[in-house]
Order: structure tokens, then C-alpha cells, then sequence
């Protein structure tokens, strides 16, 4: 163990510096020492993509990233891509089409789905399901999340906004 | 078939209705409250020192280096916490003779496992509690590990633990008499050795549980990642001597659950007596390498059966021995016999035969405990018999589906028993095939299968009827001395303000259970789903009950809402009509308003009715009774058990070079009783099937001789990802159970029942004309390519 190092990186929009711990990771940073409890820990060790956020504008695992990697970088977690509205269309599909059941892969399937969707503007089913293989899923059995995703998909290219996700009713 | 409760045309008829669920969508904001999320003010964090051996004794320990270490504020042993925590037994009365040693959080002087937690370390952060960990210095002297099933058993063998006389836990026998002189007789007799591999759930959220106790309450707080919580507070009351009611446990957000978190484990023992000794909260989650270490694991099974069928292809009979490892313990309240009993006893569920012999062996060894997970036994038992029915029908000349045709038990034959003892009410296997193999287009897909395998690629085609227990009533843990409830209660409000809270003990781990008690209030009651709060797992609020198992939620947890939300409108009708001057009967409750039921004239609202009776009781006539909270219990009768039935298909492409299975699709038709979400319904039966395709490609706790696990971590033991499954289309028969006025039966482990049994049959039947046969899963590909004598 070795002395704290300030860190200094824009949070969800929030530029802040912190002490960290060489070895702390992104994904605690994230979660213990901001409260971004939206951030989930599954393997810690970069398999199962329930630690996704953006760093810099594309998916990476919190959990293999140390914070102070971090330094002058832009994360953004799935509160902060909430709370623009980035993420509205998706969290919508999501919702409609059940496409979730404990919640505990969501933000990171909904940051890889963001991902892919940013790469590619219509993928296809298999392209959907080659993309989404770094985040495992034990409840949903993946279908509806891909139907998710596929619509998403096409309802981007066809122009359409979405409105503010939590705003809407159940 | 029941009448439908009601046209989905009128308001606030919600039951039948695909609704998405209104507590997903803070999950999908990020703002899910898991126990792995919780901070508490002076919270700890412990961690827990691990034996590398299988088995071992503890000749010392010493923990004066760790106690040093920065930020460490206790370290417990065994010893330590025994004096807080009484010991616990794994054993059920009704299965007579069954045997286990008894347990404490933390052992005294044998560990029976590798991976078994040995010492604990409580610290300010979880990363000193684990640096303090590593820093303790524990003496172990090895002893034989006992691993295989067979030697386990062998007369003066190694006993897995010290303080059991021998490695046997428990065996039963079922024998319907005269087996011997039907297989001597009949024209066909099939045999096979199944072998099937021990998996684990893996949920994505591990264990995680945050104990707090408030010395000068008395009061002790558990916030804990579990399905039953009411089944936790018991056990908390009596294993530390503190009083049921000053235990409170509540579970938030969990992040999957499967059976898994229903059980005891030593470190979440060993975390009440630590918080107990610190008397500050004290969180411990476990980490993915913990969990595969700790976790229950399933289904570890050896299974040799044997079928006799007539020259016609009629099956006569069935003879199996199952041998099943469970570790050095029976796990606690329910037991690691449960499985193994499911197995022998669903074994040929859907089928007419009558005759019947099972011996089951469950088997002490030094690995992980085994014990419930999704789908109890039914995969095991699933695919024996599937691959035995299909065995059979090869033998005799028929096509599978012609054999199921032939032999499963006919829709108009219910109810009757099975040679095991079980009694059905009403089950659709026939329906059920008949749907699927329209589904399937089972024709054009044979067709299609033989123009290929002229080409030479090799499809396979799998089939795999199955029956589901669910809705258990007292006779499955009640008679056995748990004290686990076979009931449900629900409290029921209307708020002041005319809205409704239903608080109830069945409880939610994403599959929807808030959902559909919302949709069944509303519903029943006469008010819009959104003016419906459903609150669930936390035993200080919920009336005590089952919870969430044994897909229970909907059968019995929907039948309390149902019963509950009718008596509070009969109150909130009389109510009404005392304010009226009118009858009840003539008045009706819809879409929050009362109406005259004739004709549907609004009388007053709800929320008018709310405010009279909460702040203008003085205006109501004398004696008028406004009770507008109710409780109610409903607990099963009639039939002990409910059980669904359904059919999978299963359609595989084999790459014989590689052995690599490509799922194509999947196919399940299923008859869950009444539908009260059919979107749920859908998505709990997909998720249950790749859990089932995992079990049958991917998923096996691989352990050497000496008991150690080699694949104890998510990228070594592999779980399905997105990329391999199929698409997988859900068809639906509907046969409610006349038990209960819902008749919903539940649906959770249907997916998984039969999902591993249908690839097992796919697979070998795309090796058929090449002259494979496995029976063994994990279907891995090194596994095929030995089937297919290409290795």
C-alpha cells in the first residue's frame, strides 16, 4: 500500500479532484468514494460488463481501470447519461420489452448497447449479440435485450427523439 | 379450463394484461438499491481468511500479525463466534434417516472444504480486512479429501467429515414391485449412465449482507441479498437467542437470486456474530472467486437408468440409480436432499407407465455444499428420461414425437398420481406437443435435417416434455420441522387520499412479483394499476410468509393479493353504501369511483369514501365499521402440490470437426395456469432456458482428485453469452388450477426444467447417423469429438 494521489477528472459532466489509493479501482472510485452507486461490481475482472461507463466517449470496465488512470478523463456513468438523456431511447425500449429483469447488468448493458449503436448505426440481431458478449445476463435469457437494441436501432435512424425517461408513467 | 376472470375490455382489468414493471424503471436509471450499494454511518467491512485444503484439520491459528494491521478492529475464530451462535443441523424429519454434522459459522478444528471461510477479519475498509487476512497465520495439517461418489461409499472409506459415522446422507428407494420379471419380458430395453456436471447460479449481484445491532435496542437489522427474508429472521432469532420481533430483515434490490440466496451460509452466520461483537454494522460481499467457492452448487448427479418398452414402442417401466455428491454438509434449513428426492420422484412425470424403481444416494464429499437451485432436480430428472424416452423410441421404430404421442399421459386423464406419489390435477402434455410440433414445423424441419445431412451437415433435432412442481403447501418443508411458511399474507390500505398499499411476503427479485400483485389489487379491487404502491422484503412491514421460491410468487402470493383485495372492497362497499344509504350489493368499485353496479353511475370516489372515514368519522352513521386496512393469510389447499407441465424443442447445428455447437433455436410451449402477465411470463420462461443451455454447453464446477475447484472464476467457467443463445419462441396452454380463484400455478422454473434435456436429445440426434451417443453434461465440444471417436 502506498500514500493517496490526487486525481483530478470530470465526473458526469463534474469536473473534481480526490485522493485515491493507487490500487483503488474506477469502479469502487465511482461507487464508494461519489456515491455512483448506479456502477456494479459482478467479476472484477473485466468479464461480465456490469461495470461499463464512458471514458472519453466509449465503453470501458471501471473494474480494470484504476482511478488514477483516470486522471483528465471524462467518465460518464449510467446517472449521468440518465440525467442528459442520453441513454432515454434505450432505457425506454428497455423498459417496454422487459428487457431486464434483477437490473444488476442494466447500466452496463445500456452503456455497451450506447457503444455499439455509436459504431454502428443498424446492426444486425448477430451483430447486436456479438456486441453484448462482454456483459452477461442471468435473467432475461438476452432475446428481449436485443429486441431492445434492434429497435433503438432503427428508431435513431428513422430521427426519433425520445422524451426525458423518467418523466414518463409506468 | 376456468372462466377468465374477466374481459380485458372493462377498467382496471389488468389479470392477462402485458404490463411493463414500474419498479424496472429506477433499475434502469441506475438507481437500484442493492445491500452491495448500502453505506451505514460507522459501518465495517469483513473479510475472511479461506482454507486452500479440500480437507484438513486446524492445528493452529494465529492472528497477533493481523490484528496489528492498519485499521483492524476485530478478528474472530471459530471459537470466537460458537459462543454467539448455536449450531444448525441440514437435516429434514420426513426424511427419515437422513444425517449431517452440525454446522457453525466459522469451523473449530476440521475444514471440510477448499474455500471454506476459517477466520474472520472485520476492518474499516474491505481492502484492509482482506490485507489483514492475508497477514494471519493458520497451521493446517491435510487429511484425505473424499471426492469420488463411489469411494465415498465403500465400506470403512474416508469419512468426508469427522463428526459423521459414514458418507451416506441420506437414501430412500421407490419401488412399485415386480421390475425385474417387466424387463425380463419386454421386447426392448434401454440403458444409459447419465453423468451431469455440478453448476452454480452465478448471479451477477454475489451474496452480500450488512448486519447491524443496536445494543441498546436489543435490536438487530439485516440488510440482506436473499429471497426469504422472513426465513432469516427466524433463523437469526434462534441461533442467536434474540427475540423475533427485535429482528428485522430486510431485502432490497437483488441482484438475482435463482434458490441460491435462500440458504444459510457461514459467512453471513458468521457476519450477525460479528456485528454482535463490534456492535457497529458490518458488511460483507462476497467477491466472484469467494462465490464460487461458497455459493451453493447444483446438480451434481450420476444417473444409471434403465427403460422397458413393448414391441410397439409402449413404455412399460422405468429403473434408476441416482448418486448425488453434496458436499461435506447438508446445507441448512432445507437440505441438500431435496434435489436428489425431486429427481427420483418427477423422474417419467409425463408419461403413463406404472411401474417403477428408483434408489437415490446422496453422498458427504469435500467440495462446495450442494443444494436448491432453479428448477430443484427437474433437469436431471428431465433429461434422463427424455434421452430414455428417445433411446426407446429409436429402438422401437418410432419418431420422437410419435413416442411422446403414444406415451405421454392423455389431457383428459387428470387428475391422477404418478408411480412416485405425486398427484396431478390437470396437466396438457398432449396440447402442449401438439402446439409445439406446429410450432416447430416439425415436418419440413425433419425434412429439411435429411437434405442436409446429405450435404453433410449435421442438424439435430430435441424434444423434451416436462412437469413442474410448484405452489408447495406445508408438506414439502412444514412436515419436516422447517420453519419455512407455506402460507402468504398480505396487509392491504387504502391511503387517505383513496390510493392502495399492499404489503406482502412474497418478495421481488426482477422477475416481477410487485408487478403482477399490482395488477391483481388493481384488478380485484377496481383501481388504476398506477394507484396501486406494491411494497415487498422487509420483515418489519410485510406480514410474515414463504416469499419468493418454488415459483410460489404468483400461485400463492397472487392468490393472497386476489382473496385480500376482495375483502377490502367488500369493506370498502360497505362503507360506502353506510355514506350512501344504499345496499352494497347494489353499489360496485371501479376505476376508483363507486358506481351503481347496474348501469355504472358514478356514487363518490374512493378518495371521498378515504377522507369520511380517516378525518370525518364524526359524519358517519353509529357503528358504522370502516375498517380500510385488512390482513390476510392464504395458505394452499387442496392438492399438496401445484404442478405445470409444458414441452421444449431444441434445434442444434454439430460441427463434427470441432465439436462446437451452434443453438440454432429453441421452442418451448408451456402451460403455467392462469397468465396474469404474459409478457413476464414470457421473459421468466427465456431466462430459464439459457440458464438450462447453459447447464448443457458451458456451465460445470470442474474439481481435480484432491478437491480442488479449477475454474473457480467468471472467465474460466463459462455462462452463456449473448452471442451463443438462439432466439427462443414461447407458446402458451392454459390450464388454470381450480385451487385457487387466480389459478395461476407459476412459471420460473419452466425454461429450465427441460432446456438441458432437449439439447441433450438435439445433439444426439445430429450424431445419430454418425454414430455418436453422449450422455453426459456439460456437452462440451472435447466431449462430442470422444463421442465421435474423433479424439
Amino acid at each position: 500500500m502506498s500514500s493517496a494521489l490526487p486525481v483530478t477528472l470530470t465526473v458526469n459532466g463534474e469536473t473534481l479532484t480526490r485522493l485515491v489509493e493507487p490500487r483503488e479501482t474506477l469502479a469502487d472510485f465511482l461507487r464508494r468514494d461519489l456515491g455512483l452507486t448506479g456502477t456494479h461490481a459482478g467479476c472484477e475482472m473485466g468479464v461480465c460488463g456490469a461495470c461499463l461507463v464512458m471514458l472519453d466517449g466509449a465503453p470501458v470496465h471501471a473494474c480494470l481501470t484504476f482511478a488514477v488512470q483516470a486522471d483528465g478523463a471524462e467518465i460518464a456513468t449510467v446517472e449521468g447519461l440518465t440525467e442528459n438523456g442520453v441513454l432515454a431511447d434505450l432505457q425506454h425500449a428497455f423498459h417496454q420489452r422487459n428487457a431486464l429483469q434483477c437490473g444488476f447488468c442494466t447500466p452496463g448493458m445500456l452503456v455497451s448497447a450506447q457503444g455499439l449503436l455509436a459504431r454502428t448505426a443498424l446492426p444486425s440481431r448477430a451483430e447486436i449479440r456479438d456486441a453484448l458478449s462482454g456483459n452477461y445476463c442471468r435473467c432475461t435469457g438476452y432475446e428481449a435485450i436485443v429486441d431492445a437494441i434492434e429497435t433503438v436501432a432503427r428508431r435513431r435512424a428513422a430521427g426519433e427523439t425520445a422524451a426525458p425517461f423518467m418523466e414518463e408513467p409506468a | 379450463m376456468n372462466a377468465p376472470l374477466g374481459s380485458l375490455d372493462r377498467p382496471n382489468s389488468y389479470i392477462g394484461r402485458s404490463v411493463p414493471r414500474p419498479n424496472a424503471k429506477r433499475l434502469l436509471a441506475g438507481r437500484g438499491r442493492y445491500v452491495t450499494d448500502l453505506v451505514l454511518p460507522r459501518m465495517l467491512h469483513a473479510a475472511f481468511l479461506r482454507s486452500p485444503y479440500a480437507h484438513a484439520r486446524i492445528a493452529s491459528i494465529d492472528t497477533e500479525a493481523a490484528r496489528a494491521m492498519p485499521g483492524v478492529r476485530l478478528v474472530a475464530t471459530g471459537a470466537d463466534l460458537a459462543g454467539l451462535c448455536t449450531p444448525w443441523t441440514g437435516t429434514l424429519d420426513h426424511f427419515k434417516g437422513m444425517k449431517s454434522a452440525p454446522q457453525l459459522p466459522l469451523p473449530l478444528e476440521e475444514v471440510l472444504w477448499s474455500g471454506q471461510a476459517v477466520v474472520a477479519v472485520v476492518a474499516d475498509s474491505r481492502a484492509q480486512a482482506e490485507d489483514a487476512a492475508e497477514a494471519i497465520l493458520v497451521e493446517f495439517e491435510e487429511l484425505p479429501p473424499v471426492t469420488d461418489i463411489d469411494a465415498a461409499r465403500t465400506p470403512g472409506a474416508d469419512r468426508a467429515a469427522s463428526g459423521i459415522e459414514d458418507n451416506l446422507c441420506f437414501r430412500t428407494r421407490l419401488d412399485t414391485g415386480g421390475l425385474d420379471a417387466i424387463f425380463a419380458g419386454a421386447a426392448h430395453v434401454v440403458e444409459e449412465e447419465f453423468h451431469f456436471g455440478r453448476h452454480t447460479a452465478v448471479t451477477l449481484e454475489p451474496r452480500a449482507i450488512l448486519a447491524d445491532w443496536d445494543a441498546g435496542e436489543g435490536k438487530l437489522t439485516v440488510h440482506h441479498a436473499t429471497q426469504t427474508p422472513y426465513q432469516f429472521q427466524d433463523l437469526y432469532s434462534r441461533h442467536f437467542g434474540i427475540a423475533e420481533a427485535s429482528v428485522r430483515v430486510i431485502a432490497p434490490d437483488i441482484g438475482g437470486s435463482f434458490g441460491m440466496k435462500l440458504h444459510v451460509y457461514h459467512e453471513d452466520m458468521a457476519v450477525i456474530g460479528l456485528a454482535l461483537m463490534c456492535r457497529r454494522p458490518v458488511k460483507y460481499v462476497a467477491d466472484r472467486m469467494e462465490s464460487f467457492v461458497s455459493d451453493i452448487h447444483a446438480r451434481d448427479h450420476r444417473v444409471r437408468a434403465r427403460m422397458a418398452v413393448d414391441a410397439e414402442g409402449t413404455i412399460l417401466a422405468m429403473d434408476v440409480d441416482d448418486v448425488t455428491a453434496i458436499g461435506a454438509f447438508s446445507t441448512y434449513p432445507r437440505t441438500s436432499a431435496v434435489e436428489g428426492n425431486q429427481v427420483v420422484r418427477l423422474m417419467g412425470a409425463p408419461y403413463r407407465f406404472r411401474n417403477y424403481r428408483a434408489e437415490l444416494s446422496v453422498v458427504f464429499q469435500n467440495k462446495v455444499q450442494t443444494s436448491q437451485y432453479r428448477a430443484v432436480g427437474h433437469p436431471v430428472a428431465c433429461a434422463v428420461t427424455e434421452r430414455m424416452v428417445d433411446l426407446a423410441a429409436a429402438r422401437a421404430g418410432l419418431d420422437p414425437v410419435a413416442m411422446r404421442e403414444k406415451n405421454l399421459i392423455p389431457d383428459e386423464a387428470y387428475p391422477c398420481d404418478s408411480p412416485t406419489g405425486y398427484k396431478f390435477e390437470a396437466l396438457s402434455h398432449q396440447a402442449c406437443l401438439a402446439k409445439l410440433k406446429a410450432l416447430i414445423e416439425y415436418d419440413a424441419l425433419r425434412a429439411e435435417q435429411a437434405a442436409l445431412r446429405a450435404r453433410g451437415i449435421h442438424r439435430g433435432i430435441g424434444i423434451a416434455s416436462f412437469v413442474e412442481i410448484s405452489n408447495p403447501s406445508p408438506a414439502f418443508y412444514g412436515i419436516g420441522g422447517a420453519r419455512i411458511s407455506a402460507q402468504d399474507g398480505a396487509t392491504l390500505s387504502i391511503t387517505p387520499s383513496g390510493e392502495v398499499r399492499c404489503l406482502i411476503s412474497v418478495t421481488e427479485q426482477g422477475q416481477g412479483t410487485e408487478t403482477i400483485i399490482g395488477q391483481i389489487v388493481a384488478d380485484q379491487l377496481g383501481v388504476a394499476r398506477e394507484k396501486v404502491r406494491v411494497v415487498t422484503g422487509d420483515t418489519e412491514t410485510t406480514p410474515h410468509g414463504g416469499a419468493t421460491w418454488a415459483c410460489r410468487g404468483a400461485g400463492i402470493g397472487g392468490e393472497t393479493a386476489l382473496q385480500a383485495a376482495r375483502r377490502l372492497r367488500d369493506n370498502v362497499l360497505a362503507l360506502a353504501a353506510a355514506i350512501l344509504q344504499a345496499s352494497p350489493g347494489q353499489l360496485d368499485l371501479r376505476d376508483g369511483r363507486i358506481v351503481d353496479a347496474m348501469g355504472g353511475a358514478e356514487r363518490i370516489s374512493l378518495a371521498e369514501v378515504a377522507r369520511i372515514a380517516y378525518f370525518r368519522s364524526d359524519t358517519l352513521p353509529p357503528d358504522t365499521n370502516a375498517q380500510l386496512s385488512i390482513t390476510h393469510h392464504y395458505a394452499p389447499q387442496g392438492y399438496p402440490f401445484a404442478f405445470t407441465n409444458g414441452v421444449q424443442g431444441c434445434h442444434v447445428e454439430l460441427d463434427t470437426d470441432t465439436g462446437l455447437v451452434k443453438i440454432l433455436r429453441h421452442w418451448v410451449v408451456e402451460d403455467c395456469g392462469r397468465i396474469i402477465n404474459p409478457l413476464l411470463v414470457d421473459e421468466q420462461v427465456r431466462g430459464g432456458v439459457v440458464q438450462g443451455l447453459g447447464a448443457a454447453f458451458f456451465e460445470e464446477c470442474r474439481y481435480d482428485a484432491g478437491g480442488q475447484l479449477t475454474n473457480g472464476s467468471l472467465a474460466d467457467y463459462l455462462v452463456p453469452m449473448a452471442c451463443e443463445m438462439p432466439d427462443i419462441v414461447v407458446g402458451h396452454v392454459e390450464t388454470p388450477t381450480a385451487d385457487t380463484v387466480l389459478g395461476a400455478k407459476g412459471c420460473g422454473e419452466a425454461g429450465t426444467a427441460a432446456a438441458s434435456a432437449a439439447a441433450l436429445n438435439a445433439v444426439n440426434d445430429a450424431m445419430a447417423p454418425l454414430g455418436g451417443r453422449i450422455a453426459q453434461i456439460p456437452m462440451t465440444p472435447a466431449r462430442l469429438l470422444k463421442s465421435l471417436g474423433k479424439i
